[in-house]
Order: structure tokens, then sequence, then C-alpha cells
């Protein structure tokens, strides 16, 4: 097997406080996981707030370096990329996909913009006409068109098309893996799914691996084949998505486990009662 | 005997505690002689009884909070009501939202109160938190200094906080203590409407289930009526009593919340809840195609014409009108057809 990520005991430290009080914060402890280059999965991190599950994101997009351990992508560590060239070789195969698509685009810059910058900077493209097939043939992927899209502006789009753009434009330079960082919290519930779906599309059609962030444990159930659970920086469990989300083992993967609301109202309302009672 | 014992209080009162008729809302815009006009809510008629939590459900754009905003008296232009009233039965007195406007004043808080979504934007980052109750409900209470603090750190303490928080500064608190505490803001006057718009989408998961627990509680001992807007379908299942569905601005279906889960009448209803992951199931869910209304130029005759799976040639022209049927109501020509799907 040829690894396409593999995190060694990858650490993050940030140093918090004044002059008086300054402590370390250990946001990433130990984490250690291998993609395989030849099998495309969805990987995906589960934490709440505050895990480090951002924070490993970060390190992976290489916007962070580890206090410690090292990240390979491709064989190559993270950390050593250094020049232009490498850098632009590096993004062209690791691409993000943010959290807020209304804030990820400038309202005041058309969307097409965007897209077509980064086609003429990881493909090197000069040709108008090349830049505008490869951005075309992207937005394909996700069920969009140029057509649709050009000379359009943020507002004008709903929160599902704008993070369908947000993943076209990752997908432009062909790239191997794509980091989205909760992707779906800021999209309307019925529109949730069509990005979920999509993710899986993706993996099948192009290949492309996915480290999908999220808190949402149901979306997390539905689309992942391997799931982390992360709880202040520790992966606390690891495993096969059904394994660890419907059977979980750690006190805390299981507390994450019955905080999830089955869309069952009578299961649902037990659920709310025997809280009551115990307030 | 025995069979009176319910789940609730046979209530002795039949009157609803809110009668929404025919409500029009619509934002109203005049720039450089160009009018636009978007109408956010449109024609809504709904009644909520007493002691009951009535949630509303839809997706972001569709008019769900223009629709509470107006509800609660609360918009400003270029939002303006266009048609319809909204008038609440405070303790057997008709209050008209809209034509008693200083005995709307007298009554908000302290029998009509709102809880926020974002939490860290309702109290003030750099006053302490006793400020926030203090400005808030003080003037509604009547009480003098030292029984409305006494007051305020007994109703604290009877949601599970501890009364030190009031002398603490938001950012010391955690963001469940914060939604907490914005709850306890909007219920220390005891009112018997409370708003609540999307009240736990902020939170982190773990905190959730506890936050819906306090407000089914606070509800259950005041004996309060609650509208209770969110997205999320499953926060519904869990507390809410009715449901109603707001689609691009119109009430769509409304019903008890069992009824609406296990048999949508109206295909949008009936999406949305098939359309729910559920940890055990990986079975494919299809997403709805097309994207939601743009309410400056909604779609002809009915709005969901364009999505929906079993629109046919009088979807495109006629608006269908919400009526009753099974237990609740709802606006769709092929209403019995979902089911049978």
């Amino acid at each position: 097997m040829t690894a396409l990520l593999e995190l060694e005991d990858v650490n993050k430290d940030y140093r918090v406080g004044g002059f008086l009080d300054r402590s370390t914060l250990h946001a990433v402890k130990h984490v250690s996981f291998t993609l395989d280059a030849e099998k495309p999965e969805i990987f995906t991190v589960v934490g709440e707030s505050g895990s480090g599950k951002t924070t490993t994101a970060r390190m992976i997009l290489g916007n962070e370096t580890p206090t410690s351990g090292t990240l390979r992508f491709m064989g190559k560590d993270i950390a050593a990329v250094r020049t232009r060239k490498e850098r632009l070789e590096f993004m062209s195969r690791v691409q993000p996909i943010f959290q807020n698509p209304f804030e990820a685009f400038n309202p005041l810059t058309t969307l097409d913009y965007y897209l077509f910058s980064t086609a003429r900077r990881f493909l090197g493209l000069k040709d108008k006409a090349a830049v505008e097939a490869a951005t075309d043939k992207s937005l394909q992927h996700v069920g969009l068109s140029l057509a649709e899209v050009r000379g359009r502006y943020s507002h004008e789009l709903s929160g599902g098309q704008l993070q369908r753009i947000a993943v076209a434009r990752a997908l432009i330079p062909g790239p191997k893996l794509i980091v989205a960082d909760e992707p779906v919290s800021m999209v309307d519930a019925s529109l949730r799914m069509s990005i979920v779906n999509l993710f899986r599309e993706l993996r099948d059609t192009l290949g492309v691996s996915i480290i999908y962030i999220t808190h949402d444990l149901s979306t997390a159930y539905y689309i992942s084949d391997r799931v982390i659970i992360m709880h202040k920086g520790d992966v606390v469990e690891a495993g096969r998505a059904e394994d660890v989300l419907g059977n979980p083992t750690h006190e805390y993967s299981r507390a994450l486990r019955s905080a999830v609301l089955p869309p069952d109202p009578v299961v649902a309302s037990a659920i709310i009662r025997e809280k009551l009672r115990a307030l | 005997m025995l069979a009176a014992v319910e789940n609730k209080p046979v209530s002795v009162e039949t009157k609803p505690v809110l009668r929404v008729e025919g409500l029009k809302a619509y934002y109203q815009m005049n720039y450089f002689g160009v009018r636009r006009e978007v109408r956010a809510v449109d024609d809504v008629s709904l009644t909520i009884n007493r002691n009951e939590i009535y949630g509303i459900a839809g997706e972001s754009s569709s008019g769900k909070s223009s629709l509470i905003k107006t509800i609660a008296g609360a918009i400003t232009p270029p939002l303006r009501v266009v048609e319809g009233s909204v008038k609440f039965d405070f303790g057997g007195k008709e209050l008209d939202v809209y034509a008693q406007r200083p005995a709307m004043k007298a009554a908000r808080w302290k029998h009509l109160s709102y809880v926020m979504q974002g939490s860290m934007n309702v109290l003030n980052p750099v006053r302490k938190v006793k400020h926030a109750f203090h400005d808030f409900a003080f003037k509604h209470m009547g009480l003098r200094e030292g029984e409305f603090r006494a007051r305020v750190e007994s109703h604290l303490q009877r949601i599970g906080l501890d009364p030190r928080v009031l002398e603490s500064y938001p950012h010391q608190l955690s963001g469940g203590m914060r939604q907490r505490l914005t709850i306890g803001l909007a219920t220390v006057c005891e009112p018997e409407f409370i708003i609540a718009d999307e009240p736990t989408t902020a939170l982190d998961v773990l905190v959730q289930q506890d936050v819906l627990a306090l407000i089914k509680g606070v509800q259950q001992r005041m004996g309060s009526s609650i509208i209770f807007v969110t997205h999320d379908m499953t926060v519904h299942a869990a507390i809410a009593d009715r449901i109603g569905i707001v689609y691009a601005g119109r009430l769509v279906e409304e019903g008890p919340t069992l009824d609406v889960f296990q048999r949508p009448q109206h295909p949008y209803t009936a999406h949305l809840i098939a359309s729910l992951p559920r940890i055990g199931d990986t079975r494919k869910r299809v997403a709805l195609p097309g994207k939601p209304p743009n309410l400056a130029d909604p779609p002809s005759g009915c709005r969901f014409h364009p999505r929906c799976p079993l629109a046919v040639d009088k979807c495109k022209s006629e608006n269908p009108p919400l009526l009753a049927r099974n237990s609740g109501r709802v606006a769709c020509w092929r209403a019995g057809e979902v089911e049978a799907a």
C-alpha cells in the first residue's frame, strides 16, 4: 500500500495567556492515521468545538506547522515544502473547502473570477477558451454549468449552490485530497444531503479522498468509510464508521452518540422527558 | 376517573393565546422610483393554544424569521404589514399587536418574550450579566431593587445556574451557560408567550438536549406557550406539540408532530422528513432538486411546483389554499397522494 497522507504522532501546542499567566494549550495530541492512495475514501474527523479538529485540518493543508511529529503527503514531508514551485504543486493536490460559503467568496467579486484564476494558476492555462473549458468541466462534476455561474455574485445563489461552487473550484487543479472543514454546518438541512451525496460521488467517480470534518454524527455515519473521534486534542476512538458510530466503546464517544436526537418524535420526546426528570 | 389523567392539564379556557389571521407582511422598497416587493409573509393564518409548543420549520430565506418578527410586532421598515391581524389573548384581555401600540409596549417581556439565537449578541460583552437582567426585566416586574435581585437569583437557581453568574461577564461563561442565561432572561417575568428563534442551533451537540429539556421544563411549569423556530427537524421531533412547515413565505402544512412525521401530507414535508440521516442507516437519500425560490419573484401558482415531484398543470397556475385535512391542515392540490408514494 502506498500512502496518500500519513500523520505520524502529530502534536500542536499553542502558547496562551499574557506575560504573567502564560500556559500551553495542547490543541492536538499524538494524532496518527494513514490514508491509502489506491483506495479513495471519505475519512471523517468528529469532534466538538475545541477538540482540535480544525487545527488538524490546517496542518494537513500546510497552514500550520506541527510542534512535533510529521505529516507526509505522497511520501513528502509537508513541513519541507519551501519553494513557490513545491507549494503550488502541493496545493494542486490538496484542496480545501471552508465552512461558510458566504464568507469564502467576496460579495463584490463575481464567482467565475475565483474559478478562472484557479484554472490559470494551477493548470497554467493562458488561453481564455481553455480556462473556460476547464472551469465548465469541473462545474459539470457538481451539477452546475458555467452558463449558470458566469457573472453571478455570491448573494444571488443559495448556500447549497455556493458550496457546490466551492467544491467545483477545489476540483479544478485535479486534487487527490479534499479537506472539507464543516462544509454543511451553514447549509440548510434540505440542501445538506446534496453536498454530502456529492462527496460520495466524487470519491466514486473521480477517485478523490475526502477528509470530512464535522460535529454532525448522522451525516458522518451516512457517508464515511472511516471515522476518528477527537476530544480535547486526543483521538479517543478510531475505526470503521459502522463500528465507531454504531457501537461506540469510549465513554466520550458514547456520550456524543447519545446526544444525537433521532428524527422520530416518539423516541426523541421520550429522551427529553427523561432529561427533564433528571434535572 | 383514570382516563382524565393525561400528560397535559385539561385547560378550562379554550380560547387560543394567539390568533394570526390572513397576515401579509412585505418588504417594500422604493429606490430611485423602482419599486421592489418581497413577499416574506404571505397570507399566513394560525392559532396557538395555551400550554403548547408550536414548532415552525423551513429553510433559510423561507420567511420564517420575518413571520415571527411580525408576530412579535418587532418589525421595522422596509418590512411592513400589508394585511391581516395578530391578536394575543393575555388573561382574557385581547391585544391587537398592530392596533394597540402602547398596550403592546407594556405587555412586552411581561407577557411576551423572545429567546434569541446568538447568545453572545444578546449579552453586552462589556457589562456584567446582572445589568442585562436589570435592563430587560426590572421595569416590567414592579419590584424594589432587593426583591428584584432575590427573584432573579431564585429564578436562575431553578434553571440550573449558580446566582454568581450575575457578577460575571459573558465571555467568562460557556456557550451552554450563556444560552441558559438568555432563556432565563426571557422567562424571569413568567410570560404567557415565548418566541424562541433557533435557540439550540449554535450550541455544541452535547448540551443541546439539556437546553431543550430546560425549555420544555420552564414551559410546563409556567404553562406558557412557545413558538419554536428551527430548520432542524430532529429538534421539532423532540419538543414540539404541533409543527407548521413554512415554504416561500407561506404555511404549507400544519399538524400534530407525530402525524407530520409519520404521515406527511405535503410533498415538501415528506421530502424534509425522508432526507433526515439516521445513525444505523446508510441508504441513499435523495436531495431536493433546484433552489429555494426568490421571494421577490416567486413562482406562479403553488410556490413549490418547480421542485415538486408530483406537480401537475394546475399547480403552475392556481395557488392551493390551506385546508383542513386529517388531523392538520395542508396547502397542496395533490395532498393525499404523497402518503401513498
